[in-house]
């Protein structure tokens, strides 16, 4: 709660030492100086930092405010509700091809540590985290809506848009689970519960699974969780490659334009959103891992 | 000590990781020295050819809107991509381990103030807050990196700070403290020297990762401004000609993953000389 707090307070004095007058952008040159003051005021830019901030967060809290785009002359929140889902889809779907797809292969390459495949997936891999994002985005675009043409180029109305921006934005992320997941796994084989177990005779895939993956699948819960507000930063270059409208999008304009409380909602958001995911990963470690819940209960046992 | 240093060599050259990077890593440091030599123009030479002109005998990788040379522009970008990596490099090294090693050796209010701001850094993911701190501080290349830096100490900072915290009590830093030397001289003296491995690995593991910042955040319009050959720059002027002059986004693109690339290959091979416990097995 503390974090969130100095969080929104950090974004927000940030913002507020910016360059730049927020005046400057929303009127033109044609509009007299007392008009100015009179907007300035209205707005209460000429308060001093601790009293805007506290106004802003009132306005959230207790009306769900955002306070109004300087650009677009619109409340903020309007301009989120449509832009949110997308991103959400975008994030949705990267996230789950990402787990559904890193998992498995991790396991496998682990398991068959130095054959060709895990060789194979550990330089490939390795390759696609050396590789930023914009220029997978730009490859595919390329490959797939230039030269192949079986995607459309850029968009956001039917569900084939999607499906390159999904490709570019899960590849990074998909190669650090899938490496972590091989890493993590390899240790837990080193245990003497495997062996012990295996020596028991029980049947290697249950091995596997109960023994093996369970224990291994504690870190990768915690990075995964922890990967989702890089995720997001992942999307404001997806989305402007492959210029969807989305939050990424939004945000990237906002700081361009010098947009404020566009800027400011947004980043609140995520931050919030982040300290959720560090919650959540907390929790279900808690559920996974016996000895953490201990440890966090206190030690009774 | 001669024969632990030739350990150490014996153990480079048999890292076939650290070799493909270190020689990787060769080729664009000889590249960005010889610049001048090695491009047939200069990087802000307009119409030494046709404008848009694809890939050919006179101009290897093709030429721009403006008929620049884009295999010039390309080579003079090395040179930007290796400053990017020793500034950012070094500013994070330099703040991450001042932090790390104030907050460990001292302890207290000082620990509680860093661990709460680092806590804070991880709290807003890394690119997006480089965005608002280069908003900030005005756009440009030096203050890009400052941005990326400012958000990445962090992960320098923590390691450290548990090092120092478990270094301090062993019995050499208590003699030294006995012996009446001041807290500056136990810190950089005796305590940073056992550091100095890790740290090693932790700069070769996270200068891919700041390199591929840098170039996204000049890939935003948030980094260098043009004329500037820098590959992320170029490849997001390359993006709106895509279509018809791919050229133009896929040769800085090529030597972007080329250079990561190497410092990625060459870290791994680190991590595997200097930390044998985290080998990647």
């Amino acid at each position: 709660m503390i974090l969130v707090f100095a969080v929104t307070l950090l974004v927000f004095s940030l913002l507020y030492m910016m360059p730049g007058n927020p005046i400057d952008i929303m009127t033109d040159r044609k509009v007299s100086a007392e008009k100015r003051a009179e907007m300035v005021h209205q707005y209460g830019f000429d308060q001093p930092l601790h009293v805007q901030y506290f106004r802003w967060m009132k306005k959230i809290i207790q009306d769900q405010d955002f306070g109004q785009s300087v650009r677009y002359k619109v409340p903020v929140w309007n301009l989120m509700k449509d832009r949110i889902p997308r991103s959400v889809k975008l994030c949705g779907w990267s996230l789950l091809i990402e787990m559904l797809l890193a998992l498995p292969l991790g396991l496998l390459a682990a398991i068959k540590k130095d054959s060709f495949y895990d060789r194979f997936s550990v330089n490939f891999t390795l390759m696609l985290t050396s590789m930023p994002s914009f220029w997978l985005g730009a490859l595919l675009i390329l490959i797939f809506a230039v030269g192949l043409k079986w995607f459309p180029i850029s968009g956001f109305e039917s569900a084939k848009n999607y499906v390159l921006p999904v490709v570019a934005l899960t590849a990074g992320s998909l190669a650090g689970t899938l490496r972590l997941t091989r890493a993590e796994v390899l240790e837990v084989l080193n245990e003497k519960y495997v062996t012990t177990a295996l020596a028991k005779g029980v049947p290697y895939e249950k091995v596997m699974f109960k023994h093996v993956l369970r224990n291994a699948l504690i870190m990768v819960t915690v990075s995964v969780f922890m990967s989702l507000p890089w995720l997001i930063s992942g999307a404001v270059v997806t989305e402007k490659i492959f210029g969807i409208p989305g939050m990424g999008n939004l945000l990237l304009n906002s700081i361009v334009v010098q947009d404020f409380p566009v800027v400011q909602a947004v980043l609140l958001l995520i931050a919030i959103l982040t300290v959720i995911c560090n919650l959540l990963s907390d929790i279900v470690i808690a559920i996974l891992d016996p000895r953490i819940r201990i440890a966090i209960g206190g030690g009774d046992k | 000590m001669s024969s632990k240093s030739k350990e150490t060599l014996h153990a480079c050259l048999h890292n076939v990781n650290f070799m493909i990077g270190f020689f990787m890593l060769l080729s664009v440091i000889l590249v960005a020295i010889f610049a001048d030599k090695l491009a047939p123009f200069g990087y802000t030479d307009q119409l030494v050819g046709p404008q848009f002109e694809a890939p050919s005998a006179a101009h290897w990788f093709g030429t721009d809107e403006l008929g620049r040379d884009v295999l010039s522009r390309v080579i003079y970008g090395t040179r930007i991509t290796l400053k990017v990596a020793a500034l950012g490099a070094s500013l994070e090294l330099i703040i991450g381990v001042v932090v790390g090693l104030s907050c460990g050796y001292f302890g207290g209010a000082i620990d509680h103030v860093f661990t709460f701001l680092t806590d804070l850094t991880w709290c807003i993911p890394g690119t997006i807050l480089a965005l608002a701190v280069v908003t900030l501080i005005g756009k440009s290349l030096t203050n890009s990196v400052i941005a990326i830096a400012m958000v990445c100490w962090a992960s320098y900072a923590r390691p450290i700070r548990a090092k120092t915290m478990s270094l301090k009590t062993m019995a050499f830093v208590e003699t030294g403290k006995a012996f009446g030397e001041s807290s500056a001289a136990l810190m950089f003296r005796y305590i940073l020297p056992n550091v100095i491995p890790s740290l090693i690995v932790m700069v070769s593991t996270t200068l891919p990762g700041t390199i591929l910042s840098t170039t996204t955040l000049s890939f935003l319009g948030m980094g260098s401004q043009a004329p500037s050959p820098d590959w992320g720059l170029n490849l997001s002027k390359g993006m709106d000609y895509i279509g018809s002059a791919p050229w133009l986004s896929i040769f800085p693109g090529i030597a972007l993953v080329y250079t990561v690339l190497g410092f990625s290959l060459l870290g791994e091979g680190v991590r595997d000389i200097l930390d044998p416990h985290l080998k990647s097995q």
